[in-house]
């Protein structure tokens, strides 16, 4: 076992490690911090004209009319354009994917023609030379709607006495039946069984920085350029390229600095690929920012969902079998390209994870509906899974009597049982869970609580204590989306370049938000080439310029890009010492790359700076011998390959006071416990934990979309729709146990959304825990004080 | 009655003139019409803060102010205060512990975290909480932020 | 969302102010914290916006034998900075920080948050509670009402076409006076679900109907809530029941009862 390949110099040594471990500042947070950054909205360009959509009022409608006359003589208007006069440019997609078995969904066009399907749905285009201009006309649009039924309720789109497309036969987006077999044997021989239902709020990302693309086509070369916030240029190259009929390599995608995503910038939107295609029409840039008011009604939602669950245990604690009931309420199509089947799909392979006991059911439906679509949002369905065997598993250990972290720690998967295959089929390498819980509880100081919290009851003060391990997927491999024929890439590259003057620039083809990617793999860089930290220059994010790849999502960046970086410091360094040692004719061997010296690797005698070695080999090779040739720019890639999702493993605690009068919850403080492996920055990744719980515990407390029946969003703005503000967060402790995957020399593995998937699960619990004394419980998020206050009885 | 209005402004101590439309928020004025990105637009019902600038000193939502009620203001924007380093010891303590992640949210966070520091000598982590309640933040949790204002306070 | 287009005046006298409000399609621009995100969000589309900002007539806080004088244009962070509103009119120094944030207190004013009779505001509850007088001025005139009598509907003031709110006047507060003024909000600045103003036995809730709503405290607390449930007719909101609410409103009263029976 051990750790991976670090160290990466002199074993033993201060710098056998380089930058990897240290919390350094992010080097292109300067700018962010002077408001000289990019944005997307930040850009000038000649002849920027920009679109605004008009947008369908009702949930399901058939367009009879729209009449575009008065908006197109409007101040500024350059054009306005219905569904069918830009599927002439922009051809439909049907988001499925092969491995997910019968996903079905209809095609879905860049603006809707006949027919809208959720309130927002884009049905024209207007494009005017101001935004406000393309406001004031879009209001001029006459439109003549038949309204349809609108399919709102989970349950009755399961139903369906009410089918959305009709040529679908039915509501099903995707359904799955997971089965190991003995489940009802299992449940036969428990001691105790314990059902719950949760439900879990529909909610969305809310990205400071709206959805922004500029599109910019150049006729004379029939070529696009697009500046879009996204995870994800490659991604969307190969989607313009195929829906536009632009030759791939004749698109070039930039992602320059994004305002946040959280997976809501990683899907197609059929407003940003009409504004591309837009530009292709009208043959000049055209830009798109969603506002406030439509982000809430388009950008993906995520997280509807009601469950049921069982849990059958033996009186010894010991968890026999799970068995789950999930029905999730999707929008009117299936999100491209990814498909909205895999955050249900992934409720059903996570639930139960941390434990080992060995029989399991899952069942699963995905059902239309409309209401805005949804897809895959930080953390996916581990949010979910975690709440419902987390919450369940307390459940079962107040069943029994028993401490929840006693009944944890007798059920977790022991440390030494890996590479390990859990009862839904997914595959662990090696977890870390009795470590975590461990050091979890000493961090917590878990005895003084649970004794303080006695204490405080008897003042009529109602703390509670939430536990939630979990297990996180991370570095997936071409399992996730590859084999079902998605054309989204699982291995990344980078191309490192040792610049005359002893720089290094690194081009990596995994993204930035925010997290620290750019950061990451400059320490990466320079730990492995041997340079100081300064010297690194990153860019990410460009098609034209960086290696293929996948771009950041399902916390990839670091363990897959990180890893194509080292390798490629690796061999830049052997190049240039292959350089250094022609240069100072000495063995290769005898040297190292140190601190921007070549030095004698036993003496540390400094021989050269770098950049003497620069210019010799740029400028001077006539110095060189013949037949040597230096090669100072070098490319790596790296896929993970073992295994299909590089599994983390963490567990979170959260510490709550119920005021039991009127059904608020203080959050008195939250742990984090996380092992995603070796860990390059702390800072960083601690960062990324706190964000997460942040999102996580708005999910628990105070996110929702809520829709009325008729389908209308009641709370689209930022004054109803309640995001966590500084005021209400607690203070989160972070803590790291690492165990690296052998996947990779790195040994790092993903963690940007491991906060996010704990936390909803361990503020339930805490709450329920607060509430234990009343005989009270909550289950559907988010928990608003009505909700805790009627399961106090205390209103109807 | 007129739709477009002159005004001169001293943003930035830059005195500048221009022929507005009214309804132009001071936020769109400063990106649009003098090219001050550094501000951002979240939200445009003054809930956000993306767009907090200063104006005659004080902080305001510059998505709830007309460009024309700027008209004989000070305004100050993030570039100015960059410039002029007033803002260079919040800045300094954000960047070593990470108080910004996707940065969208900072300039407004900035200008909101100034005003606390010139108001108040050693406010308490809940004080500092409180004056930044008005500011979303959707990727730091907030702690991070907290502490870098905390140590500013304590320095 | 940009705001759709509208004339903009800015007078510089009051006289020229009301001239300008009494034309169709006029509205006043004061701090503009509640006008400009409804036009922003293209909720309202007045044809011009008249820009009261300027009027020295409006501003000031002047404290008179036994009453304390506020300019309907003092901003929030005004009245925060006053030591006169701390000492005379306490109610509503508890309630100024209540007011979202600190960027929204630099702009927002008094008048306008009293004119715009949101339900969930602070100050009309106030104005309610210590029975202010607000003076309204027009073309033909200025007449005085009390504030009970503003507050008719949901939005809906006794402001009529062509008037502007001037001043508000609030009495002195006696040595003997008690007051509190409690909210409950899910994150701090948010608009109230529920909140209570009280001074002495007139107990007045905020959100819990479509204007403020005067509750008289008689007898003891276990008879006030009861009486309570039965004159308190709250709205639901996004997330609360009426009943949640009126539970909600119960445990105010019972909390400011507590403060006001044991402060000096």
């Amino acid at each position: 076992m051990g750790k991976a390949e670090l160290p990466l110099h002199a074993p033993g040594t201060k710098t056998d490690r380089g930058y990897i471990g240290q919390s350094v500042p992010r080097p292109n947070a300067a700018r962010l911090l002077q408001g000289r950054g990019a944005f997307v909205d930040d850009l000038r360009f000649p002849r920027l004209s920009h679109v605004v959509f008009f947008r369908s009022p009702y949930a399901h409608a058939r367009i009879k009319q729209l009449e575009f006359k008065k908006a197109r003589i409007a101040k500024g208007v350059i054009g306005v354009f219905s569904g069918r006069e830009i599927s002439e440019f922009c051809t439909p997609w049907v988001a499925v994917l092969g491995h997910l078995k019968g996903i079905k969904s209809p095609p879905q066009y860049a603006v809707a023609i006949d027919r809208a399907c959720w309130q927002g749905e884009a049905v024209a285009a207007v494009v005017a030379e101001t935004r406000a201009q393309a406001e004031d006309a879009a209001a001029l649009i006459e439109a003549d709607w038949e309204e349809l039924p609108a399919v709102t309720d989970m349950e009755a789109s399961l139903q369906g006495t009410e089918v959305i497309h009709k040529e679908l036969g039915d509501n099903i987006c995707f359904a799955r039946r997971h089965d190991t077999g003995g489940v009802d044997e299992a449940f036969a021989q428990a001691d105790a069984v314990v059902e719950e239902t949760y439900g879990f709020g529909r909610h969305t990302g809310v990205c400071l920085e709206g959805r922004s693309i500029l599109a910019d086509y150049n006729a004379a070369e029939h070529s696009l350029t697009v500046y879009h916030s996204t995870q994800a240029p490659h991604m969307m190259q190969d989607i313009f390229s195929r829906h536009l009929g632009i030759p791939e390599a004749s698109v070039r995608v930039i992602a320059k600095d994004v305002g946040g995503s959280y997976g809501i910038k990683v899907h197609v939107y059929p407003d940003e690929m009409a504004t591309a295609a837009l530009s292709v029409m009208l043959r000049r840039p055209v830009k798109f920012v969603a506002d406030r008011l439509e982000s809430f009604l388009t950008d993906i939602h995520a997280r509807e969902h009601k469950v049921r669950i069982r849990i059958a245990v033996k009186k010894s604690g010991e968890i026999l079998a799970f068995d789950l009931d999930d029905l999730t309420a999707i929008g009117p199509y299936s999100v491209y390209p990814r498909t909205s089947g895999i955050e249900g799909n992934q409720v059903v392979n996570l639930t139960g994870g941390p434990y080992k006991h060995q029989k399991y059911r899952g069942k699963l439906n995905v059902v239309f509906t409309n209401k805005n679509v949804t897809c895959q949002y930080r953390a996916v369905g581990h949010p979910i899974a975690v709440a419902l065997t987390e919450g369940i598993v307390d459940k079962a250990a107040a069943a029994l009597k028993m401490d929840p972290a006693e009944f944890r720690r007798r059920n977790l998967i022991p440390d030494d049982a890996y590479p390990y295959t859990f009862p839904s089929g997914v595959k662990f390498e090696q977890l870390s869970h009795h470590k975590c819980l461990d050091l979890l509880l000493e961090k917590m100081n878990y005895r003084k609580m649970r004794e303080e919290q006695i204490q405080l009851r008897k003042k009529n003060i109602y703390r509670g204590i939430g536990l939630a391990a979990m297990i996180e997927v991370t570095n997936p491999s071409p399992a996730f989306y590859g084999v079902g024929g998605a054309r989204i890439s699982a291995q990344d590259g980078a191309t490192l370049r040792l610049e005359p003057t002893g720089m290094v620039t690194v081009l990596c083809s995994v993204t930035e938000q925010g997290q620290g990617t750019e950061a990451v793999l400059a320490q990466i860089a320079a730990s492995a080439v041997g340079v100081s930290l300064e010297k690194i220059r990153v860019i990410t994010g460009d098609t034209g310029v960086t290696p293929y790849g996948g771009g950041t999502w399902a916390s990839r960046g670091a363990g897959i890009g990180g890893e194509a970086v080292l390798q490629a410091g690796r061999a830049l360094l052997s190049n240039i010492l292959e350089i250094a040692s022609r240069i100072l004719s000495v063995e290769k061997e005898t040297l190292a790359l140190e601190s921007d010296f070549i030095v004698n690797k036993l003496t540390r005698e400094r021989k050269m700076p770098l950049e003497e070695l620069g210019r010799v080999a740029y400028f001077r090779p006539d110095t060189l011998p013949m037949n040597f040739q230096s090669e100072l720019t070098v490319t790596r890639h790296y896929t993970p390959r073992e295994y299909g999702f590089t599994f983390t493993n963490g567990i979170q605690a959260s510490y709550v006071e119920v005021d039991t009068d009127t059904g608020f919850v203080k959050l008195l403080k939250h742990w984090c416990v996380e092992d995603s492996g070796t860990v390059i920055n702390p800072m960083l990744v601690d960062e990324q934990l706190r964000g997460g719980v942040a999102q996580g515990i708005g999910a628990a407390l105070f996110e929702e979309c809520l829709y009325s029946p008729e389908g209308q969003m009641l709370n689209g703005n930022m004054a109803d729709y309640l995001v966590p503000m500084a005021g209400e967060m607690p203070d989160i402790v972070c803590a790291h146990i690492e165990t690296p995957t052998r996947q990779s020399q790195l040994g790092a593995k993903g963690v940007g959304e491991a906060g996010t998937a704990g936390a909803p699960g361990a503020v339930m619990n805490a709450i329920n825990d607060a509430l234990s004394p009343f005989q009270a419980s909550v289950t559907t998020m988010p928990f608003t004080p009505e909700r805790i206050l009627k399961a106090l009885g205390k209103c109807p | 009655m007129e739709h477009a209005v002159d005004i001169t402004l001293t943003v930035n101590g830059t005195t500048v003139s221009r022929r507005v439309e009214a309804r132009q928020h001071l936020v769109d004025f400063l990106r649009d019409e003098l090219g001050l990105t550094g501000s951002h637009v979240g939200c445009e019902h003054g809930v956000c803060g993306a767009c907090t600038v200063r104006v005659e000193g004080a902080i305001v939502r510059g998505c709830l102010m007309l460009a024309v009620q700027a008209n004989g203001c000070r305004v100050e924007t993030v570039e100015g205060l960059s410039d002029t380093r007033e803002l260079a010891r919040l800045q300094k303590a954000f960047h070593e512990r990470n108080a910004l992640q996707c940065g969208f949210c900072t300039p407004g966070m900035l200008l909101a975290a100034q005003d606390l520091i010139l108001s108040s000598t050693k406010p308490s982590r809940e004080e500092i909480r409180q004056h930044i309640s008005g500011n979303y933040c959707r990727c730091t949790g907030y702690q991070a932020i907290v502490d870098a204002i905390e140590e500013v306070t304590r320095g | 969302m940009k705001a759709p287009a509208f004339a903009y005046a800015k007078p510089a006298s009051l006289g020229e102010a009301l001239e300008l409000l009494a034309r169709p399609g006029a509205k006043a621009l004061a701090g503009g914290q509640s006008l400009i995100p409804s036009l922003n969000m293209r909720l309202s589309s007045p044809e011009l916006l008249v820009d009261i900002g300027g009027l020295k007539e409006l501003q000031g806080i002047s404290l008179k034998k036994d009453l304390l004088s506020i300019g309907a244009l003092t901003t929030h962070a005004q009245l925060e900075e006053s030591s006169d509103v701390k000492t005379h009119v306490p109610l509503l120094a508890q309630a100024v920080p209540h007011v979202a944030h600190a960027a929204i207190r630099n702009r927002g004013t008094i008048g306008g948050s009293l004119a715009l009779a949101d339900p969930a505001a602070e100050y009309p509850a106030v104005a309610v509670a210590l029975q202010a007088v607000l003076t309204l001025k027009s073309r033909s005139g200025e007449r005085k009402i009390e504030a009970p009598g503003f507050f008719k509907g949901l939005f809906e003031t006794d402001l009529k076409p062509g008037e502007l709110l001037t001043a508000v006047e609030f009495p002195l507060a006696k040595p003997s006076d008690k007051h509190a003024f409690l909210e409950l909000t899910r994150r701090h600045g948010d608009y109230a679900i529920v909140g209570l103003a009280a001074c002495n036995d007139r107990f007045v809730f905020l959100g819990a109907g479509s204007t403020p709503t005067l509750f008289s405290f008689k007898g003891d607390l276990q008879s006030a809530r009861t009486k309570l449930k039965e004159s308190l007719h709250p709205n639901p909101d996004l997330y609360h029941s009426a009943a949640a609410k009126l539970h909600l409103a119960g445990v105010l009263l019972e909390r400011a009862w507590n403060t006001l029976s044991t402060s000096r």
